[in-house]
């Protein structure tokens, strides 16, 4: 399934291929993603799940051209990146609004850079923060909101810019389930509204099937492609398909592939702290 | 100052930590009245608190305090724009080259450590028995705490927030004016804030050594006439503008940082 070089598809508007990054630690050299190849087609909405330390952070870094020591390319509508590239934009699994900035002067930063004049910017900032639900916070600062409002200004923040890929490395994972889920709603309600191309990083296994289109499953290390499921169920869809019988299938079908690889992590993850006790010891 | 939010519904509440300082306060000036007069405490070498509290009206009145405020507030003042102008720009230079940074960065630290009014010998001699003297050393004094916090909060600018810039495509200059510096802005601030008090007291202190200039000067003069309630006036009067001056940094710092 991980075969390299896969088949160009028509209308792929971001093409990974063969990515390969290596860290050099003090233990030797770790392989965070091994022969990643996998292609992201207009207006579809991918999550990538794998189990935690496989790597899904370091393929988000390459697509957005803030890791460039890697093997393979990244192409971006036929363009090969390295850099950040104007199509992508990132929303990081850490909070990353600005402190300094009311909710409308965050969301508005990408529109400052453009050069559009200050009334249209505030216009604009203001439909995205209607978008994401914060209407009636525009004035406030990010310290005056919850973790969980301070994704979706991150989240608006990101939409402003009109990236043509929009990629969110694991952006509610912090936040608890229930909000997990509303703002899952949010989302697919946005993808829905703007057709928005999205990548997203997660190890929530409801959140992908319930939102994607397709779900690349990494292994744990080295962080290779495992398998690519389509998703087929209807859209427009809501959290209430989570109930539905065919979300059951997929969801252990998916848990299936990922069990393996999680508690292989765990097992390594023992192994090492076993090592270090007795070497400590 | 106080991190607890003041309970509600019981004023006394509110009041209790201002007022058991006030108390403690009052109650140590008490004491020491106590033992002066029954001479435990010699009253030649320490006048007695109500004599100092006494004495107030006349060394402000007789002693031209207002100007000489005046005079010591306006040289805090051109050491304290010349600390932020020079610690800022230096702090953003040791952030920029690296090579710079470690090459003095502990330099700066030592000097920050080091009792500066000792060298003001040879700043008599390149500055004369002027303000100058004063100001240059309230500036080389305050200068290392304002270039190691502006430093501290470049570095410690958290990593994801330019990470952001990066994924907007900012160029290096946007990336430093529009994330480094405003993420930085608060230990900036604190930076000037030490620097400001370091400022003060060695701008005081060089006026009290070199005996030219505001309260400084004052304290100098009373101690040499031998006036002790009046130098103990001028002290306190010292000590008192020190705080307000603290608080009212305080205060400034508080409002540049409406969340954190
Ligand atoms: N800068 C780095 N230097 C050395 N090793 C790194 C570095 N960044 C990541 N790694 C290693 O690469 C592997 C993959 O890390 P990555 O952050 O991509 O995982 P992840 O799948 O995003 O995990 P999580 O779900 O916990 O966020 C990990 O084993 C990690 O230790
Ligand atoms: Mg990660």
């Amino acid at each position: 399934m991980s075969s390299s070089s896969p088949p160009r598809i028509a209308g792929a508007i971001l093409t990974v291929d063969d990515v390969t990054v290596r860290f050099e630690t003090p233990e030797g050299p770790v392989i965070a993603a091994d022969d990643v190849s996998f292609t992201v087609k207009d207006g579809e909405f991918l999550s990538i799940i794998g189990p935690s330390g496989c790597g899904k952070s370091t393929v988000f870094n390459v697509i957005g051209g803030l890791l460039t020591h890697h093997e393979g390319t990244v192409r971006v509508a036929g363009e090969t990146i390295n850099g950040p590239h104007q199509s992508i934009g990132m929303v990081f699994q850490e909070e990353s609004t600005f402190p300094w900035r009311t909710v409308t002067a965050n969301v508005a930063f990408p529109l400052e850079l453009t050069g559009m004049p200050k009334q249209k910017r505030i216009e604009r900032a203001r439909y995205f923060i209607k978008m994401v639900g914060l209407d009636g916070f525009e004035n406030r600062y990010p310290g005056e909101l919850s973790g969980g409002m301070r994704q979706r200004v991150s989240l608006a923040r990101t939409l402003a810019s009109e990236p043509k890929i929009l990629l969110m490395d694991e952006p509610f994972a912090a936040l608890d389930e229930q909000t997990r889920l509303l703002l899952g709603d949010k989302v697919l309600q946005i993808q829905q509204q703007l057709r928005q191309t999205t990548l997203l990083i997660t190890h929530n296994i409801t959140e992908a099937v319930q939102m994607s289109d397709r779900i690349l499953v990494m292994t744990y290390r080295p962080g290779k492609v495992k398998r690519i499921v389509d998703i087929d169920l209807p859209r427009p869809r809501t959290s209430e398909i989570v109930g539905s019988e065919a979300f059951g299938r997929y969801v252990a079908q998916i848990w299936n592939d990922l069990r393996e690889e999680a508690s292989r992590g765990l097992r390594d993850e023992e192994a090492h702290v076993l090592h270090h006790e007795a070497a400590s010891s | 100052m106080s991190a607890g939010a003041p309970a509600r519904g019981s004023p006394w509440r509110a009041f209790a930590p201002a007022a058991t300082g006030l108390g403690t306060l009052i109650g140590f000036l008490l004491v020491a009245e106590l033992l002066i007069r029954i001479g435990v405490i010699n009253r030649f070498i320490v006048p007695p608190p109500s004599e100092v509290i006494e004495s107030f009206g006349r060394v402000i009145v007789e002693e031209h305090v207002p100007r000489r405020f005046l005079l010591t507030l306006s040289e805090c003042l051109t050491a304290g724009v010349m600390i932020t102008v020079f610690g800022v720009a230096g702090g953003v230079t040791m952030h920029r080259y690296k090579l710079l940074q470690q090459a003095i960065e502990t330099w700066v630290a030592a000097l920050a450590a080091a009792p500066v009014v000792l060298a003001y010998p040879l700043f008599m001699v390149i500055f004369g028995r002027s303000a100058w003297t004063i100001i240059m050393i309230g500036f080389v004094a305050a200068l290392p705490p304002v270039m190691l916090k502006t430093l501290e909060g470049l570095a410690g600018t958290r990593k994801v927030l330019v990470n952001v810039g990066k994924s907007f495509n900012l160029t290096q200059n946007q990336q430093f004016w529009k994330i480094l510096f405003p993420a930085a802005l608060p230990t900036i601030f604190v930076g000037v804030r030490l620097g400001l008090i370091f400022a003060l007291i060695n701008i005081v202190g060089v006026e009290f050594l070199i005996n030219y200039g505001g309260l400084g000067q004052l304290i100098n003069d009373l101690a040499e006439r031998y006036d002790l309630p009046g130098t103990y006036a001028a002290i306190t009067f010292v000590i008192l503008v020190s705080v307000v001056f603290f608080m009212a940094l305080e205060k400034v710092e508080r409002w540049l940082r409406p969340v954190d």
